[in-house]
């Protein structure tokens, strides 16, 4: 069969939403772009895992400490779901691992930003894992079988890593002048990264065209940007904060808000390696594997010697 | 609100004085081998696919499966597979392969058209 008629027939399948699995014929650039994505995907819940446990030592409270144990084990553990799913387009653990610690890999680069309070806690919760959470809920649906299984289950259970976070900020939401001060100043750090965790404009990305015709994403960066303003707008209605956006207004033509313009040269900056932590969150990871790496060998010579040992006794 | 002072902590836990020496090496380790998981929900239930993942042996792959797969009740029981062990149909091949039943529609209940009158058949 020549190339063209593979083309076709895999695109029809795409357009039956039949999903693809592993071992199907696939074009080169659909591997590769999904390699690219699930392995960015996967690099971001890891890293994401840093400014998190920033914080596991300095929980206000027991009861804060053992959600936020839970929540970062969480995020390792959909680390290893979407690694696991990478690895079915035949890239290996250890090549995703090396390209994040090279920089060739990227992470989402709202991780580049530093969690100063409590209260960032809980903006991270509800306005970083809400705006993820839009982008995994539409991947639930992605054309590549392994993805979208992974995605399911990271769905479940990523709504209670929302629901934690604005709860946290209810709470300081009715406490103190100091605790009420502390939730608006997260809020006013996280509002405008968490806008640029959509990505570029669909007038500027490169991805998107392509990406939407073989299903692998079904929305737009801007179309999901527009859910999540919509969303955060009411929802902060209820903390009694505001959006550092003097510029939101609802838009009764559109029946959407309307919002100021994203600072993009900050974005770029921070995409290029320049934001507040880049340096340290690549830091952290390399001295975590590399520090690791004795374990990981000890491992498996532990491994071996206890086969070598059962083999003894059967024979 | 306006003297009030919110005492910031900045990313502290990981110091910045750690130069990584080895920026650029390639991973020369050899890796942990890869496994199949698969987690019975409930007693009466088949076991069911959920994953995978690396670990040195089989124990350590039951263990992480706790770990990653049933973090939520998920399971009761774990099987681990080495992935080089399974084995699997070819997907081009799944015309070829699967067709022969296409055509067998008398092996379903409902080819076989009966009078309303004939009860619990």
């Amino acid at each position: 069969m020549s190339l063209h008629d593979l083309e076709k027939l895999f695109q029809e399948k795409i357009d039956k939403e039949i999903k693809i699995e592993p071992k199907d014929w696939m074009p080169d650039a659909y591997r590769k772009t999904n390699l690219r994505q699930i392995s960015q995907h996967a690099h971001s819940e890891i890293v994401g895992m840093l400014p998190e446990g920033n914080w596991i030592s300095r929980a206000p409270s027991l009861k804060r400490k053992a959600i936020l144990i839970a929540k970062v084990q969480d995020e390792a553990g959909h680390g290893l779901y979407l690694y696991s799913a990478a690895e079915t387009l035949g890239t290996s653990r250890e090549q995703m691992i090396d390209d994040l610690h090279s920089g060739k890999a990227k992470y989402s680069s709202i991780f580049n930003y530093p969690t100063l309070t409590w209260a960032d806690m809980g903006a991270v919760g509800w306005l970083v894992d809400g705006a993820a959470i839009l982008n995994q809920v539409m991947l639930c649906r992605t054309s590549y079988g392994p993805y979208a299984r992974a995605m399911v289950r990271i769905c479940k259970e990523e709504s209670f890593h929302q629901r934690q976070g604005f709860e946290t900020l209810l709470v300081l939401s009715k406490g103190t002048d100091e605790q009420k001060a502390m939730c608006q100043d997260a809020i006013n750090r996280w509002w405008w990264p968490s806008l640029m965790m959509f990505g570029p404009k669909d007038s500027e990305s490169t991805n998107s065209d392509q990406s939407i015709k073989w299903k692998i994403k079904r929305k737009t960066n801007d179309e999901l940007r527009q859910q999540f303003v919509d969303m955060i707008v009411e929802q902060v209605k209820l903390l009694g904060m505001t959006l550092p956006d003097p510029e939101l207004k609802w838009n009764e033509d559109r029946k959407h808000y309307d919002f100021g313009e994203i600072n993009w040269d900050e974005f770029w900056n921070v995409v290029k390696g320049n934001g507040p932590c880049n340096k340290q969150r690549l830091e952290a990871r390399k001295k975590a594997h590399e520090e690791g790496e004795w374990v990981r060998a000890a491992a498996l010579a532990f491994a071996e010697k206890r086969k070598n040992k059962l083999n003894t006794k059967a024979a | 609100m306006m003297n009030i002072q919110i005492k910031k902590f900045y990313y502290g836990d990981i110091p910045d004085s750690s130069p990584s020496s080895s920026n650029d090496v390639r991973s020369t380790e050899n890796p942990w081998p890869l496994w199949e998981i698969f987690i019975r929900s409930k007693q009466g239930l088949d076991h069911k696919h959920a994953g995978s993942l690396h670990a040195a042996d089989a124990q350590m792959a039951i263990e992480n499966a706790r770990d990653v797969y049933t973090r939520r009740q998920e399971g009761l029981s774990i099987w681990a597979v080495e992935s080089k062990f399974i084995h699997a149909s070819n997907p081009d091949d799944a015309e070829m392969f699967y067709e022969p039943s296409t055509d067998k529609v008398y092996r379903h209940p409902t080819f076989y058209d009966l009078p309303d009158e004939v009860k619990h058949m």
